[in-house]
This record gives C-alpha cells, sequence and structure tokens, in this order.
C-alpha cells in the first residue's frame, strides 16, 4: 500500500511541476512511521488479570470476528475448565483459576490465546512457512501453503494451535491477533469490546513501560513479573497478574528462545553435508589405492614364486 | 521340504491379511478424518503414525548406508551378500515412511507444497528433502538388481559408472536426516522430559542409527535366509555383530556423558517412572548389546548373533518413542493411545514391506549377483 502510494505520489509530483516540494514529506514521513514501529517489537497487547471480571465478552467477539460457532458444554455436570479450552472454533476463552488464600475463594480470571511469540517456534517449525511473524506483532497463518503435518502444535512452548480433527480436510486454527483488522487500523475484536480495561493494545514497547508503572504504582496488588516480556524471547501478548503465573496456568517457561538449538543444529547442515563428502570420498580412494598396492605386492609375490 | 513348503504360505497368508487390514484402515482415513479414526488430538498432535512409522522407519532403515559404507567406501567385500538386501530394505522402509506421512498429514495431496515452499529453517523441511532424494538414490542404488533380471546392460553400465558418487551423496543424505529427526525434537525444550531434551540429540540420533544399521542387516537377513531356506553367512554376521559394540559404546559415552554435563544423571535414579523407559532403553538397546557382542563364545553362534541384533532394534524402537511419543507431554492433561485403525495402519504398512521382500528374493538375483557388480572387484578382474 505504502509503496503504491509513495510512486503514485511521485508520479504526480514529476508531472505537476512545483506541487513535487509539497508532496515530497509525506514519503519520508510514512518510511519513519515503518521504523519506530519496527523497534517498539510491533502491536502488542497487555492483560491485566487483576482487571478481568471473567465477562467472556472477548471470547464472543473473537468467535463473531472469525465466523466460529458456539461451542456448547454437552455435559452440564462439567464446567467449562474441565474440558479443553481452546479449539479449532474458540481461539480464545477465559481460565478461571480460584486462588484462595485464606477461607474466602478467590478467582483469577485468565484470557488465554495465541501469544505470538517474538521468535515463534511454530513458524520455525512450518517446513512449508505457512505460520509467519510479521513484522507488526502478529504470527499469520496462510492455509494455501499448509500440508497438515501438526508440528507447529508439537512444536508450541504454550500449547495453543488446534487442528480440525473433525473435517476430512483439516487447517490448523488459532487466534490471528486480528491481523486483518489491524492492517485496516482497527484494534483486535477482544481488546475492543473489553469492558474493564483488561486489555490494552498498544505498540508492545509501551506497553511494557506502562506495566511497569503499573507494578510501581501497585506494587502490593502484582507481583513484579511481566509475563511475556522475555519468556521464550519475548510475545507480542503480555499478562499482570497478583499471583505467580505458573497458579494461572500459564507455562513456566526459559527466556531462551525454542528455537535457539534447532537454529544452531540447522546451521551446522551445510559444513556436515561438506564434511561428511569430502571423509566418505577420501575413505574411497584411500581403500582403492590399498587395494590396488594389496594387488600389485600379491601379483609380484606369484611372480617372483615363478621364476623361483 | 515338505515342511518348508508347509511353512511358507502360512506366514504369506497371515501378511496379506494384515496388509489387506490395514488398507480398508487407511480408506476408514480418507473417508472419514484423522479425528474421527485416531486417537489423536489437540493436546497429542502426534501419534503412532509419527512416533513409529517416521521416527522408528527412518531409523530401522540405517541398513541401507551403513552397509553401502562398509561395502563400497572401506572395502569390506566379504558383506557383499548382504548390500543388496539392505538397500532393498532401506528403501521400502523409505517408502513406508513416505506412505505413513500420506496417511498421517492432515492435507495429503497438498505434500508437494513442501518441494516448493521452503523453510529452510525448520528441521523438517530438512527431514522431507533428504527423504525425497534419499529414497530416489536408494532406487537407483537398488535397479542394477532389476537391470541384471531383465537383462538390460546399458542402464545397467551407466549406473555402475556413478555407483560410488551415489553411494556418497547416499551416505550424507542419511547422515544429515538421521540426525536432523533429532533435531525436530530440539523445538520441544520445554516438552521433551529432560532426561531426554539436549542440545545433542541430533549426535545421538545419528549414532544410534549407525548402530541400528548392521543389527538390522543381521535381524532381518536371518530372517529371509530361515523362510528362503538357504544358511546365513556366519562370517557376515559374526563381523557385523564385532562393529556394533564399538558404536554403541561411542553412544553410551555420550548418553551418559550428556547427562552428566547438564547434571541430569540423578534424574535417572529419581525420576520414577520416567527412569524404568531410560533403563529399558540403554539396558536392552545398549548395555547388554555391548556386552554380549564383546564375548567371543556369543559371536559363534548365529542364532545368539540374532537374539543380540534384536536387542539393539528393540532398544532403539524403544528410544524413538521415548523420545517422539511417550516422553513428549505435548500438552498437559491429555493422554494418548492409538486406535486401532493407528495400529493396523502402521502393521499392515509393515507387512506390505514384508510381502515385497519376499517377493523381490523371488524375482530379483538378491544375494548371489555376479561378482562385477562390486566396482573394486571390477577394477582386480
Amino acid at each position: 500500500m505504502e509503496i503504491d502510494r509513495r510512486s503514485f505520489l511521485k508520479l504526480s509530483a514529476a508531472s505537476i511541476a512545483g506541487a513535487a516540494v509539497l508532496v515530497s514529506p509525506t514519503p519520508a514521513l510514512a518510511s519513519s512511521g515503518n521504523e519506530s514501529q519496527a523497534n517498539t517489537n510491533g502491536k502488542g497487547m497487555l492483560v491485566d488479570t487483576t482487571k478481568c471480571v471473567g465477562c467472556r465478552a472477548c471470547v464472543v467477539a473473537c468467535k463473531q470476528w472469525n465466523h466460529n460457532p458456539s461451542s456448547p458444554v454437552d455435559d452440564e455436570s462439567k464446567t467449562h475448565n474441565d474440558t479443553p479450552l481452546l479449539d479449532s472454533k474458540t481461539f480464545t476463552n477465559i481460565r478461571a483459576t480460584d486462588v484462595q488464600q485464606g477461607l474466602e475463594p478467590k478467582w483469577v480470571y485468565t484470557k488465554i490465546q495465541c501469544m505470538h511469540c517474538q521468535k515463534p517456534g511454530c513458524a520455525e517449525a512450518c517446513l512449508v512457512g505457512a505460520l509467519k511473524k510479521t513484522e507488526t506483532g502478529p504470527v499469520t497463518y496462510n492455509e494455501s501453503k499448509c500440508i497438515g503435518c501438526r508440528y507447529c502444535m508439537v512444536a508450541c512452548p504454550f500449547g495453543i494451535p488446534t487442528y480440525q480433527w473433525e473435517s476430512v480436510t483439516p487447517w490448523i486454527r488459532k487466534c490471528t491477533f486480528c491481523a486483518n483488522r489491524q492492517a485496516q487500523g482497527l484494534q483486535p475484536a477482544c481488546s475492543g469490546t473489553c469492558p474493564t480495561g483488561a486489555l490494552k493494545f498498544a505498540n508492545r514497547s509501551e506497553l511494557i513501560d506502562e506495566a511497569k508503572q503499573r507494578i510501581a504504582d501497585e506494587p502490593q496488588l502484582y507481583i513484579n513479573h511481566i509475563y511475556g516480556e522475555t519468556e521464550v524471547g519475548g510475545t507480542s501478548w503480555l499478562y499482570l497478574a497478583s499471583v505467580p503465573f505458573e497458579k494461572l496456568g500459564l507455562p513456566n517457561v526459559q527466556t531462551e528462545p525454542v528455537v535457539v538449538n534447532a537454529e544452531r543444529a540447522m546451521g551446522l547442515v551445510p559444513p556436515v553435508l561438506l564434511g561428511m563428502a569430502a571423509l566418505m570420498t577420501g575413505t574411497y580412494l584411500v581403500t582403492k589405492r590399498r587395494k590396488k598396492l594389496q594387488a600389485k605386492t600379491s601379483k609380484k609375490d606369484e611372480q617372483g614364486a615363478k621364476t623361483k | 521340504m515338505r515342511e518348508k513348503i508347509r511353512k511358507l504360505p502360512l506366514g504369506l497368508i497371515i501378511l496379506t491379511i494384515l496388509a489387506l487390514t490395514g488398507f480398508a484402515s487407511v480408506i476408514c482415513r480418507y473417508l472419514f478424518g484423522l479425528g474421527a479414526v485416531s486417537n489423536m488430538s489437540d493436546g497429542r498432535g502426534w501419534g503412532m503414525w509419527i512416533g513409529f512409522d517416521l521416527y522408528c522407519g527412518v531409523a530401522l532403515a540405517a541398513g541401507g548406508f551403513t552397509t553401502a559404507a562398509i561395502v563400497y567406501i572401506f572395502g569390506g567385500e566379504k558383506y557383499h551378500s548382504v548390500a543388496r538386501p539392505a538397500i532393498l530394505t532401506a528403501f521400502l522402509g523409505y517408502l513406508l515412511v513416505i506412505l505413513a506421512l500420506l496417511v498421517d498429514l492432515g492435507e495429503p495431496w497438498y505434500i508437494w507444497h513442501a518441494i516448493i515452499y521452503w523453510n529452510i529453517h525448520s528441521p523438517l523441511f530438512e527431514v522431507a528433502m533428504c527423504v525425497m532424494t534419499y529414497t530416489f538414490v536408494l532406487a537407483l542404488e537398488f535397479s542394477p538388481a532389476v537391470f541384471e533380471r531383465l537383462h538390460w546392460n546399458v542402464p545397467l553400465k551407466i549406473i555402475h559408472a556413478i555407483e560410488i558418487p551415489l553411494i556418497i551423496l547416499g551416505i550424507c543424505l542419511s547422515t544429515l536426516h538421521q540426525s536432523s529427526l533429532g533435531s525436530m525434537l530440539l523445538m520441544m525444550p520445554t516438552t521433551l522430559h529432560p532426561i531426554w531434551y539436549t542440545p545433542i540429540l541430533p549426535i545421538l540420533f545419528y549414532f544410534s542409527a549407525l548402530a541400528v544399521g548392521p543389527a538390522v542387516v543381521m535381524f532381518e537377513s536371518t530372517i529371509t535366509g530361515k523362510s528362503m531356506g538357504h544358511e546365513q553367512n556366519h562370517e557376515v554376521m559374526e563381523g557385523l555383530g564385532k562393529i556394533i559394540p564399538w558404536i554403541l559404546g561411542i553412544y553410551l559415552m555420550l548418553k551418559v556423558g550428556d547427562l552428566l554435563v547438564r547434571g541430569n544423571f540423578g534424574l535417572v535414579f529419581t525420576d520414577f517412572p520416567h527412569n524404568i523407559l531410560w533403563w529399558a532403553e540403554m539396558l536392552i538397546g545398549v548395555i547388554l548389546p555391548i556386552i554380549l557382542f564383546s564375548i567371543k563364545k556369543f559371536r559363534r553362534s548365529n542364532t545368539r548373533l540374532f537374539w543380540g541384533a534384536a536387542l539393539v532394534v528393540l532398544g532403539l524402537i524403544i528410544n524413538r518413542f521415548n523420545v517422539s511419543l511417550i516422553n513428549l507431554q505435548m500438552r498437559p492433561g491429555y493422554t494418548y493411545f492409538p486406535s486401532w485403525v493407528e495400529i493396523a495402519t502402521s502393521v499392515g504398512l509393515f507387512a506390505d514391506a514384508m510381502l515385497v521382500i519376499w517377493l523381490a528374493y523371488k524375482v530379483f538375483p538378491m544375494i548371489k549377483h555376479s561378482q562385477h557388480d562390486s566396482p573394486t572387484a571390477l577394477k582386480q578382474d
């Protein structure tokens, strides 16, 4: 879009003498805007679990925007916490956790969805590159490339991608961070509908600053940890909470991106390939030469025996 | 003699029944979809088809490149009689892997996307590329048997001319993707159990494949020898049995050394029940075979060598199941046990391969093929 406009503007600038001075700042502004966005690690979302009341308006908004049907609970005796929270028709859900310390129950509601990692395991795993981390933040999925190997599902440290198991032609399904809404300048459906301000959509780096500020303002309310700031190398989605995140079902993961060891191993492929080829060729030539020498000496021995 | 004639058809009938059941299961899978026929779920995105057919299948096909290396690169001419069966077994193994993937993939009709859309950072991309090319290389490596049978001398000459480069290419491709199956698991640092997760997984995968290669050849050639009624060459069996403890020794040192360096060695004593599985794969597949194959007396009998090889194979299967299925806690709270369709499909594909091997022994010159097959032998003539 940007380039189109720029080239259009340039064209108009060339054709209309004098107007060039007026339009030239526009492309300059546009490019500087892009750069600043890259520096902020793209867009992010701050989930403040202390503000969430568990109304699930975000879940409904997500289903509406993605045209996903509702998932009724078949068995009335089961709460929705007893069944998997995410499925191929539910990209986000609320996990309710009782973190009771005294006699009073205390419920904490945690919104779960794709974390949109800065260094996503799923995108590294995908052999056809159907999953991609975009510069603006979302990890997007292109089903026209997918072959259905499900490596992304196994490689995700948060257990997010789901599969259309019931379908004969199944695809991967997960939260898109409403990449199509973001492209139109809208915020994601979930944060757009959140009535309590538990979800805040902004540049990721700004959100980290704000989260730090909130912790500093109310240290007695929050634990001093922004989940997602450093987890698996950082995620676009960030969480604040009053209790340790493990209690809320957010896995205790390493700060190193999950892709580091695999990347190192893949980097060794070319040298291993060349080294192995050289080693085998060398060994073959040595074996061949030794055989030749052996044949020669045995021949000589034979001849010697004959002359004797 | 009469006994043999009676024995053979019974095995064949069982194999045919298994193959047909497997075929029916595959039809069910395509008609009703993965969710309906398998026990896989969002929390268990990989099941038996990946754990057994891909992970064990590729490793058990390692006999192809190890034997080819011994015979054609390291000049071990006495193993020539097992080279062709080993290459055929490897070729069938890879065909099975591809067939199993066509069952396991959600969109198998788009498998060709792997060729046109590249993500060179994905270990699975490396596996896919190597499996594809290596299957083709193995077909070429086996093609002399077909050409000899059909008396096509021109293509036979062409294949012989490029035989050594082909063998070297096959060894390189095998090295890459035997290890990259381990690299695939490097993506799961949080979900693969710490006894098994290590940055050197690709190296461990490679050495276990190197060790199981000769074992599979011993195992398979004994079985075919029994059912075809020819005596297994003892010199070959003993020679292969001598190689195995060396490779397993390196593997054992890497396995234990890695656990010590990472400070996780204590887990194999304390972390019940995972440690039982670790001890199972190590005792059955590594420690016991090292001891047995090192005893001269043990190596004197073909039957004992066969059982020793069977231990190595079994240990490897336990190891691959450990890392790709049992101790890979993909998502907490999900359990998995393969459905009947999944088991029948895997068993059926295995039966297919056995039937093709049996057929190949009947149709193609497998063991007593002409001497000029070996280029070094050609030079000596």
